[in-house]
């Protein structure tokens, strides 16, 4: 299996390119976490249920992901700082597709 | 003051299963929760969601995880303090604490139990400018007394069940009640939506989707709010009270500022040994603690927390001779006189 590589902007605004295995059954939480992008407990609080919005980001760049769920929309709903292009970061699995893929973290609230 | 022997700060699954073991060995327990009922995370966000990794039980709702726990521990009589956030701790000259609340109810034990998972649950809050300045007038993220909304004006926004279920029952206390929310769709309970559809149909329920609350009024008092409905269309709407209810977020919150170890917002403890953190006395378990290997799984803060209490016990009693023992062997002794125990093996002679 090949490894994919993320563009991840933190909180802070720093950038980090991380390589991400395809074959563990992630997703971009996960990655975040696996990375310590965001600390401990400020990010995927409901363990990826789409319960919370702490793993919410803005997609940067214009990669096909899969369609978003009614979960995921309705808790969108509920989150602040909600961008056209926020989605929850717990609901996007990776795959070889998303190699190259640029994301940033919104905010903490 | 409320004295026991082990003070359980948090009432999640490891909280709650740290009043069994404590209880075996006749320790009493009293626990503390910001929350207003116990589960932790497993009742305020994810009740209806299974687990699979609880041993010997291949499937089993978070909720039903903690009515379980409640039925197991129900024999030893555990204290709660509901509805209220740890707030300080004291060390006593004789080396027992003292731990006062957001609303000032101490308690006092020999053994502190931190076993607050991510945090007290905190309201999440709308980033409106000056919001901050209406939180005591006007402004409330969590309903306490709904008296207060007796024949006024209020507007909720929010699109889960808190949000479609206090919009409901305001709707006999308030003189007129509107719902904010972004979305036509709402992701509370089938039955909730339903009704709201019904008191919408009837006008008491003013419904202002897919709409926005932008902007807060009022000088001393709130007396309206700016709502932006279909993202382009500004209205206003007189009110006397705002509550947004948007869910809770988990903050370690005053517990971070003990003296005790952080690292990754969550208290380092000695888990070579008794999960004791670097304060004597004080122990972490479950979620909150971390040390290397440490997973965040509630079947780990099951076995943390069975340690956990034989170190409290000779922390407690520390001259006393003891054997732990096997519940099968020794049964369950209640502190309100029931016992369970094994039943004696019937003895018949063949003739």
């Amino acid at each position: 299996m090949t490894d994919i590589t993320i563009k991840i902007t933190d909180r802070n605004g720093t950038l980090h390119e991380v390589l991400v295995p395809t074959d563990m059954a992630m997703n971009i939480m996960e990655v975040i976490r696996s990375y310590e992008l965001a600390p401990e407990g400020t990010i995927g609080i409901c363990g990826g249920m789409a319960m919370c919005a702490s793993c919410q980001c803005y997609i940067k760049s214009d990669h096909e992901l899969p369609e978003m769920g009614s979960d995921e929309d309705l808790m969108l709903a509920e989150a602040f700082y909600v961008e056209d292009n926020s989605r929850l970061s717990c609901q996007i699995p990776i795959t070889v597709k998303l190699n190259g893929l640029e994301i940033e973290l919104a905010p903490e609230s | 003051m409320i004295k026991t022997d082990i003070l359980i700060i948090g009432a999640g699954p490891t909280g709650l299963f740290t009043v069994f073991e404590a209880g075996l060995l006749k320790l009493k327990c009293h626990l503390i929760d910001a929350l207003p009922q116990p589960g932790g995370q497993c009742s305020e966000i994810y009740p209806k969601k299974p687990i699979y990794d609880i041993p010997a039980y291949p499937e089993i709702l978070a909720g039903d995880l903690t009515e379980k726990l409640l039925e197991q521990i129900a024999s030893f009589q555990p204290g709660f303090t509901l509805g209220e956030r740890a707030e300080t701790i004291e060390k006593l000259e004789d080396d027992t604490f003292i731990v006062t609340t957001n609303k000032g109810t101490k308690h006092h034990a020999p053994v502190i139990a931190i076993a607050g998972g991510l945090g007290s649950f905190e309201p999440r809050k709308p980033p409106i400018p000056n919001i901050a300045e209406f939180e005591n007038s006007g402004v409330e993220y969590i309903i306490r007394d709904p008296e207060i909304y007796r024949n006024k004006k209020v507007v909720i926004a929010g699109g889960g069940d808190s949000a479609l279920d206090w919009a409901i029952f305001l709707t006999n206390v308030a003189s007129e009640v509107s719902l904010v929310h972004r979305r036509n769709e709402f992701r509370g309970a089938l039955d909730s939506v339903e009704k709201v559809q019904e008191l919408k149909n009837t006008g008491k329920i003013k419904l202002i989707t897919p709409a926005e609350v932008k902007e807060i009024h009022g000088k001393d008092h709130l007396t309206g709010v700016s709502i932006i409905l279909n993202k382009n269309e500004t209205i206003h709407l007189e009110a006397d009270h705002f509550i947004p209810l948007f869910g809770l977020s988990p903050k370690l919150g005053p517990i971070g500022n003990w003296g005790l170890e952080i690292e990754k917002n969550a208290i380092k403890v000695n888990n070579a040994l008794d999960y004791q953190t670097n304060i004597p006395g004080i122990y972490a378990i479950g979620d909150v603690n971390t040390y290397p290997g440490k997973l965040k799984l509630i079947l780990c803060g099951f076995h943390e927390a069975t340690l956990m209490c034989q170190s409290a016990y000779k922390r407690i009693y520390p001259n006393k001779k003891y054997v732990m023992k096997y519940t099968t062997v020794g049964g369950v002794e209640g502190f309100d006189g029931t016992k369970k125990e094994a039943p004696k093996a019937v003895v018949k002679k063949i003739e």
